[in-house]
């Protein structure tokens, strides 16, 4: 009994043996063997005690043969890399130096950023916000602009998505020197182009009369820039890809750009630099593009309720003349919240309309003295009085209840922020026509918002404007008209007419002669 | 995105400019809890948001064993109460299509009718088509599933079974790995069956790449791929239906996509490229 037992233990053993040598060979390629693996393999599940082992045990087979080959010390050189958030953290930093400067904030009346953390509480009531992290860095950010730029009053104007980085907008007041700058800067672009466009008129006049035809083709003429602190170049605005990083201001807006950027339809890259490839071409780069969309974007839908903002006082009852400006109330003692987001009527428009010129102010261009040459002057004659109709758009704090509908759909929707508790709630307005356009109000505060594509809503779709027709080759006339060969029937019916009138002049010349003899 | 995890991914994706308020959010929380029980959902998802004229519907999704086939979508107004939306059939999708592309009323009874114009004999037959807009939101929903949904490769594997569930080994992309499109699917069944050649079926893993890619979509450029919050979190957005964005943040589990917008397809992206 005992011998049969040790033999079969003997064999088993043997067995074993054999297996656990055939486990311990090495294999050929990655020199590892299974009786190892699969050791390291249970103490890897012994010690983290997954659950449902089982399921990932072929995973974690593989992690454990992955870990052989981690290259632990390495006689390289460690390169190190920076990555791109290493990067921005490097120029965030920035942000949060802190300097001790207290006493010069206390003398401050009224502080010149807003309190975009209270802003961000608000609009996250109305479900709008970019996260309250990001909303913090903004913060800093635009206190930072404030302080290095000198500004008299900013704001965050909002967020337009770009399809490789976003713009973060602030729009601030023109500083006073500011203003002056500008306007000799736009006064000495003017000189330049009239300059440029003399040279051009003299090379054509010094050059050879065997040229090609010229096209005849006349721009008309140019809109002129509105002046700084005035309609669309009321406030200066300032963008950055990512808070921290610089801030660069926009281009001021000239009337021909917002034209252009009403015809197109171009997401945002996110270069300022880029250029804009589109039909009708864009006076441009994408910086202009944005400035012009800002200006039309602020146009339409910046509001607030009734009463916060009142026109400048003027004196006389000239109420006819639309006002160009309005200023804060400070009186507003603030509306009913269930009222404001009950009807549009108590919303209103507090930035200028742009008019289809586009200016907010309307210029006549027939009267303007231009030094052309007659032709011209005769055709701005005769289209003189089609032009000098005068656009008048809606006056300032016109109410949204009488902005136009467009694509059946009503350009506005109100609601309150929440329905439980309505007793707190704020009031909150959403524009339809400019798909990410917010404004809120509670009390005595309202606030303005847009973070979204900076696009249209378009309704239906989009079509591109046709090209113009292309210029004749030649003036037609009877010359060069192919007549068309006339078919017997007209031909017989020609000659009838012929002969009636042959035999007409034959009587009418039978009767004269009667008569001469007569008279004889 | 997960309802579980609402707190940190609404964050996340805040960039495109909406968010939940705090009302919303735990009305959500308290009503997924009971959703997941009544429908035996094995998870909720926050799908997203359609902008109404007159209200917005929020709607989730569960889903169920198979992460692809068993999907409900149930949309609500104040995040409390659910209603099933029913589900998009070709019939509908055809019927849908013959609307305009306006925006959502926000009243899911509102009927829209197609009036056909007399073109033909044929015209006469066809009664004016009327179809809610409870349908219409479902077709959307299905829409936007169907085009935009998007996951990273490796966080969902198909079993032998042809069980569609998430990867529990997914560790996320790497930095690397996140920067290219090719790492992100279309969650929903492959529709293009493209040739690959042998070279680049090579890293090719059956249990893993049984998705389209979002890199063959069509136009190039549909597709916005960004790192935000401070540059750690990658952030995708579909030029297609403007308002879908996806975050994933790399070498984590966390992603997650979400709808905010007023449900319109944007037809006019070849124009704006």
């Amino acid at each position: 009994m005992m011998d049969l037992f040790n033999e079969s233990m003997d064999s088993r053993q043997q067995s074993a043996a054999a297996f656990k040598a055939f486990m311990l060979k090495k294999s050929t390629k990655s020199n590892l063997n299974l009786y190892d693996h699969l050791t390291r393999l249970l103490m890897k599940v012994m010690d983290e005690r997954p659950h449902d082992v089982v399921d990932v045990i072929e995973d974690m087979s593989r992690e454990i043969k992955l870990t052989v080959f981690e290259d632990k010390q390495s006689t390289l050189r460690d390169l190190p890399q920076t990555t791109a958030a290493e990067q921005l953290a490097e120029q965030q930093r920035l942000l949060f130096a802190w300097l001790e400067d207290v006493g010069q904030e206390e003398e401050l009346v009224e502080t010149p950023f807003p309190n975009v953390s209270e802003i961000g509480f608000y609009l996250e009531q109305a479900g709008v916000g970019l996260g309250r992290e990001e909303m913090q860095r903004i913060y800093l950010a635009l206190k930072q602009l404030v302080e290095s730029h000198g500004l008299p009053r900013c704001r965050l104007w909002g967020k337009i998505l770009g399809t490789e980085s976003s713009y973060i907008i602030a729009e601030a007041d023109y500083r006073e020197d500011e203003q002056v700058e500008e306007e000799e800067q736009s006064t000495d672009e003017a000189a330049e182009q009239e300059e440029s466009e003399a040279k051009e008129a003299e090379e054509n006049e010094t050059k050879e009369k065997d040229l090609p035809p010229q096209s005849i083709y006349k721009p008309p003429p140019a809109v002129p820039k509105e002046a700084i602190g005035v309609g669309t170049n009321k406030f200066v605005y300032y963008v950055c890809n990512e808070p921290g990083l610089p801030w660069v201001k926009l281009p001021s807006v000239n009337p021909a750009q917002i034209t252009a950027a009403r015809q197109i339809r171009k997401f945002f890259t996110g270069r300022l630099d880029n250029p804009i490839v589109s039909y009708p071409p864009f006076p441009g780069n994408e910086a202009i593009y944005l400035r012009a969309q800002i200006a039309r974007i602020s146009a339409g839908t910046q509001v607030s309720p009734q009463g916060f903002y009142q026109t400048g006082e003027e004196e006389g009852d000239e109420e006819e003349t639309p006002h160009d400006n309005c200023e804060v109330n400070p009186d507003f003692e603030g509306l009913p919240v269930a009222e404001m987001a009950d009807s549009l009527s108590i919303w209103a428009h507090h930035i200028q309309h742009i008019l289809q010129q586009g200016r907010c102010t309307w210029v006549n261009l027939a009267t303007k003295p231009e030094d052309t040459n007659e032709e011209e002057d005769d055709d701005e004659k005769e289209e003189g009085p089609d032009e000098s109709e005068p656009e008048i758009g809606p006056p300032l704090l016109t109410p949204l209840s009488q902005d136009a509908e467009i694509f059946n759909t009503p350009p506005w929707s109100t609601k309150l922020s929440s329905t439980l508790t309505s007793q707190h709630a704020i009031a909150v307005v959403r524009s339809n026509l400019w798909p990410g356009a917010y404004a809120y109000a509670v009390g005595k505060k309202c606030e303005n918002i847009y973070i979204g594509w900076g696009l249209k809503c378009t309704g239906k779709g989009y079509d591109p404007p046709l090209p113009p027709q292309p210029q004749k080759e030649y003036p037609s006339g009877p010359e060069i008209t192919e007549s068309v060969d006339p078919s017997v029937e007209d031909e017989e019916a020609m000659k009838e007419v012929l002969e009636e009138q042959q035999a007409a002049q034959e009587d009418a010349e039978e009767t004269d002669e009667e008569e001469e003899e007569n008279d004889d | 995105m997960d309802t579980n995890s609402l707190f940190c991914s609404l964050e996340l994706v805040a960039g495109s400019g909406h968010t939940l308020n705090v009302e919303q959010r735990t009305a959500l929380e308290t009503s997924s809890a009971i959703l997941k029980r009544n429908y035996k959902f094995h998870r909720v998802l926050l799908w997203g948001k359609i902008l109404g004229l007159r209200k917005d519907y929020f709607i989730v999704q569960g889903r169920g064993e198979d992460e692809i086939k068993d999907r409900k979508n149930l949309y609500s107004f104040n995040c409390v109460d659910w209603f099933v939306l029913p589900t998009a059939t070709d019939s509908m999708i055809e019927e849908v299509s013959k609307l305009g592309t306006g925006q959502f009323i926000g009243d899911p009874s509102f009927v829209y009718e197609i009036n056909k114009r007399a073109e033909g004999p044929e015209a006469v037959e066809e009664e004016g088509l009327k179809v809610t807009e409870e349908t219409r939101l479902a077709v959307t929903v299905h829409q936007i599933d169907e085009e935009a949904s998007v996951v990273p490769r490796g966080a969902f594997v198909r079993s032998p079974h042809s069980l569609v569930q998430i990867n529990r080994s997914f560790g996320g992309l790497s930095d690397a790995e996140a920067n290219k499109l090719h790492n992100y699917l279309h969650f929903r069944e492959a529709k293009n069956v493209k040739e690959k050649s042998i070279l680049e079926m090579g890293d090719l893993n059956p249990a893993l790449d049984f998705l389209d890619v979002l890199s063959d979509d069509i136009p190039k450029g549909s597709w916005s791929l960004q790192f935000e919050c401070a540059r750690k979190v990658c952030v995708l957005r579909s030029l297609l239906w403007l308002g879908l964005t996806f975050y994933h943040v790399p070498m984590t589990q966390q992603h997650g996509y979400i709808y905010t917008g007023d449900g319109t397809k944007n037809l006019n992206l070849p124009f704006m490229l």
